[in-house]
C-alpha cells in the first residue's frame, strides 16, 4: 500500500465492444478519493461510455471496475455507491422540486420531517433554498442543473458522475456553474468524475484529467502538465492552441537533441521537451503555445531572449487580449501569438515588421 | 384588399357548407327523437319523450347496450395495455426484425375490416370456440391496438431516455422507475388511446356482426331494427343518447389529457381531438 490518497475508482483493462465496434480499448485508470477528475475528449472517444460503465449502465466486454475496493461486476446501477447528473438533467417534470430532490429517499426508512430537512439542506447547498414547492418543469436550465445536483448529492454517494453537465448552459451561466461546482466539490468532499468535450472546462475544474481518443487514454495528468507538456501531438492539438513549425533533427546526444526549426533556427532541446508525433504523420515538428512568445516593437531594445524577425499578418482584438498571426521567414503557415493588452502597450497594425522574442524552454519537439 | 375579402367570404361559405354537411344529419337526431309522429319527416307533429321511455323498456336494447359497453371497455383496456408494451419496445430498443414486426402489428389499421372479420371467424370456428362477447373483444382488441400504438409511440418517443435511467440510478428498480416516472408522463397518451379505442369499438359493426353469434351489440341491434319503420323513432332516441354520451366522454377525456400535459409542462400535440 502506498501512502498516497486512497483509490476510489479503479478501472482495470476495460474493453467494450458494440458489435464490431471497439468502443473502449483497454482502459486502465485509478481515480483517487475526493478528487475532481475529468474525462476529456472529442465526441465518440468513449468518455461517456466509460462514465456509464462506472455508473453501471453499460456492461463491459472484459476487464473490471472497482469502486472503493469492491468489484462491481454483479452490482447493478441502482445499488452502486454512485449517482449521476445527466446531460439532459433528467428532472422529473411531473414532480415538484422537493419531490425531485427527495426521489432517492423513497426507500429510506427515515421519517417525513427528517427527509424534508435533508431536502431543504440539499437545496440550500445548491443555492435553491425555498424553491421546493416550484414545479420542476417551470425551472430555467441553470436551476434544473442545480436540482439534478441536489437530487444526486442528497444520497451522499461515494462518487458523483457528471455527464457534460454544463453543455446546455449559456457561456456566462457555464462559467458561474464551473466555479460553483468546484466549491461544492470541496464542500462535500465527494469524488467527482466529469465528462466533457470542453478542454477549457476540464482545465478550470479538474484536479486531474484523462484525455481520451478513440477509446483509449492518451494522457492522464494534472491540468498544468497537460497544457505545458502534452505527451503527444493529438493531445497538444486538442488542448488549447498550439503552433506547429516544421523541424529537422540534426544531432542527438545523451542530454539533448539538436533541431533545425523552420523560421526560428537551430536549438538544443533536453529530452524532457520531447513528445510523440502522430503515428500517421511521423515528420518531426516543433510546437509552442501562443502566450510563450512575445512581440517586441521596433523601438524597443533587444532582450536576453532569442529574437526572430516577423511580419504581422493578421490582428484579432479580444478586449483583454490581442492575437497576432505572424509570418516567419521560410514558414508557409502563419503562427499565432497572444499578447495581453496591458496599460501602455499599443495594438500593432497589420503589415508591421516586428521581432519575436522567445526561449527554447517553451518549445516541444514532436517526433 | 377587396380581392382578399372576396376570397375570405368564399372560404367562409365553403366552411359553413362543410360543417352543415357534417353535422346537420346528427342535429336531426334529437329533433326527431322528441317528435311525436312515427314517420321521420317534416312537418314535426308534437313534443314527446315516449321514444326514450320505450327505449329504456326494451330488454334487447338494454342487453345490446350492456354488451357494447363490456366489449368497448375490455377491448380498449386490452388494446391500450398491449400498445404500451409494443410502443415502449419499439421506441426504446433495437432488435432484429423490428421494422417487420411493427409493420405487421400496424397492418390491421389499413386492412379491410371485412377481411379481418372473415379470417377471425374462420380461425375461431376452426378452433372450436363458440361465438360470444368474448370473441368480439378479441377482434376489437386487434383493430384498436394499431391506433393505441400510433398514439403511444409519439408519447414514448418524446420522452427523455435518461428519465428512467435517473430513477434507476437513484435506487428504484426497473419496474418502479417505469411506474413512478414513465407511466405518469405518458398518461395523456394512455387516455387518448383508451378513448379512441373505446369509440372505435363502440360503433364497430362488421366484426361485431361476424363474431358476436347471437349476442347483440348496439350497432348490430340498430341495423336489425332499421327494417321496422315503427322502431325508427326509438332508434333516433337511442342515437340522441349516444351522441350526448360521446360528447360527455370526449370532454372528460380531453379534460384529463390537458390537465396531464399542463402538469408536466409538456407541449400539447393535439391528441386525437
Amino acid at each position: 500500500m502506498s501512502d498516497g490518497p486512497k483509490a476510489m475508482i479503479e478501472c482495470q483493462d476495460i474493453h467494450k465492444y458494440y458489435g464490431d465496434y471497439h468502443a473502449l480499448r483497454g482502459i486502465d485508470l485509478t481515480i483517487r478519493e475526493g478528487e475532481f477528475f475529468s474525462l476529456l475528449g472529442p465526441s465518440g472517444c468513449g468518455k461517456t461510455t466509460l462514465l456509464r460503465t462506472i455508473a453501471g449502465f453499460e456492461d463491459i466486454s472484459s476487464g473490471a471496475v472497482l469502486i472503493d475496493g469492491k468489484h462491481m461486476e454483479d452490482v447493478p446501477a441502482n445499488q452502486r455507491p454512485t449517482n449521476m447528473v445527466f446531460q439532459s438533467y433528467a428532472i422529473f417534470p411531473h414532480l415538484s422540486v422537493a419531490q425531485n430532490v427527495a426521489f432517492g429517499l423513497r426507500r429510506d426508512p427515515r421519517g417525513k420531517a427528517e427527509k424534508a430537512a435533508l431536502v431543504e439542506e440539499a437545496l440550500g447547498m445548491v443555492g435553491l433554498k425555498g424553491y421546493g414547492n416550484r414545479a420542476a418543469h417551470a425551472l430555467s436550465g441553470g436551476q434544473r442543473q442545480r436540482v439534478a445536483l441536489a437530487r444526486a448529492l442528497i444520497l451522499k454517494p461515494k462518487v458523483l458522475l457528471l455527464d457534460e453537465p454544463l453543455s446546455a448552459l449559456d457561456r456566462k451561466m457555464r462559467e458561474q456553474m464551473q466555479v460553483e461546482l468546484i466549491k461544492l466539490q470541496r464542500q462535500v468532499g465527494i469524488t467527482f468524475v466529469l465528462v466533457t468535450h470542453d478542454q477549457e472546462e476540464a482545465l478550470v475544474m479538474s484536479d486531474r484529467i484523462a484525455v481520451m481518443f478513440e477509446g483509449g487514454i492518451a494522457q492522464l495528468d494534472e491540468p498544468e502538465a497537460l497544457y505545458a507538456r502534452p505527451r503527444d501531438r493529438r493531445v497538444a492539438d486538442f488542448i488549447g492552441v498550439m503552433n506547429f513549425l516544421p523541424a529537422q533533427i540534426i544531432g542527438e546526444t545523451d542530454s539533448h537533441v539538436t533541431v533545425q526549426v523552420g523560421g526560428l533556427g537551430q536549438v538544443d532541446l533536453p529530452h524532457s521537451q520531447i513528445s510523440r508525433a502522430n503515428p500517421d504523420d511521423p515528420e518531426p515538428t516543433i510546437g509552442f503555445r501562443p502566450e510563450t512568445m512575445t512581440l517586441i516593437g521596433p523601438s524597443q531594445p533587444h532582450t536576453q531572449a532569442r529574437e526572430t524577425e516577423a511580419v504581422i499578418d493578421e490582428v484579432v482584438y479580444y478586449g483583454d487580449m490581442t492575437y497576432y498571426d505572424l509570418r516567419l521567414e521560410n514558414v508557409p503557415e502563419p503562427v499565432r501569438i497572444s499578447m495581453r493588452n496591458v496599460f501602455g502597450r499599443d495594438v500593432q497594425a497589420v503589415g508591421t515588421r516586428t521581432r519575436l522574442a522567445w526561449s527554447p524552454g517553451s518549445l516541444v519537439l514532436f517526433r | 384588399m377587396s380581392q382578399r375579402s372576396v376570397e375570405g367570404s368564399g372560404l367562409r361559405i365553403y366552411a359553413i357548407l362543410y360543417l352543415l354537411f357534417l353535422y346537420a344529419p346528427i342535429a336531426l337526431l334529437p329533433v326527431f327523437a322528441f317528435n311525436s309522429g312515427t314517420i321521420i319527416a317534416f312537418p314535426l307533429q308534437g313534443f314527446t319523450t315516449d321514444w326514450f321511455v320505450q327505449m329504456w323498456a326494451n330488454a334487447t336494447l338494454r342487453r345490446a347496450l350492456t354488451n357494447s359497453l363490456i366489449i368497448a371497455v375490455s377491448s380498449s383496456l386490452l388494446a391500450t395495455c398491449l400498445a404500451i408494451f409494443a410502443a415502449r419496445a419499439s421506441t426504446r430498443f433495437e432488435f432484429p426484425g423490428k421494422g417487420g414486426i411493427m409493420g405487421f402489428i400496424m397492418l390491421p389499421m389499413v386492412l379491410p375490416e371485412i377481411i379481418v372479420a372473415m379470417s377471425l371467424l374462420v380461425v375461431l370456428l376452426g378452433s372450436g370456440l363458440s361465438l360470444s362477447v368474448l370473441t368480439v373483444i378479441v377482434g376489437h382488441t386487434l383493430i384498436c391496438m394499431p391506433y393505441g400504438i400510433a398514439i403511444l409511440s409519439t408519447a414514448f418517443s418524446s420522452l427523455d431516455k435518461s428519465l428512467e435511467e435517473a430513477a434507476y440510478d437513484l435506487g428504484e428498480t426497473k419496474w418502479s422507475a417505469f411506474r413512478l416516472v414513465t407511466l405518469p408522463l405518458v398518461m395523456p397518451g394512455i387516455i387518448s388511446s383508451l378513448l379512441i379505442s373505446f369509440t372505435i369499438s363502440l360503433d364497430e359493426f362488421i366484426i361485431a356482426f361476424f363474431l358476436a353469434g347471437n349476442e347483440p351489440t348496439l350497432p348490430t341491434y340498430i341495423f336489425s331494427q332499421l327494417r321496422f319503420p315503427k322502431q325508427i323513432p326509438m332508434i333516433m332516441a337511442l342515437g340522441t343518447v349516444l351522441v350526448a354520451l360521446s360528447i360527455v366522454l370526449l370532454a372528460v377525456g380531453e379534460y384529463f389529457r390537458r390537465r396531464g400535459i399542463a402538469r408536466i409542462g409538456g407541449k400539447d400535440n393535439g391528441g386525437f381531438l
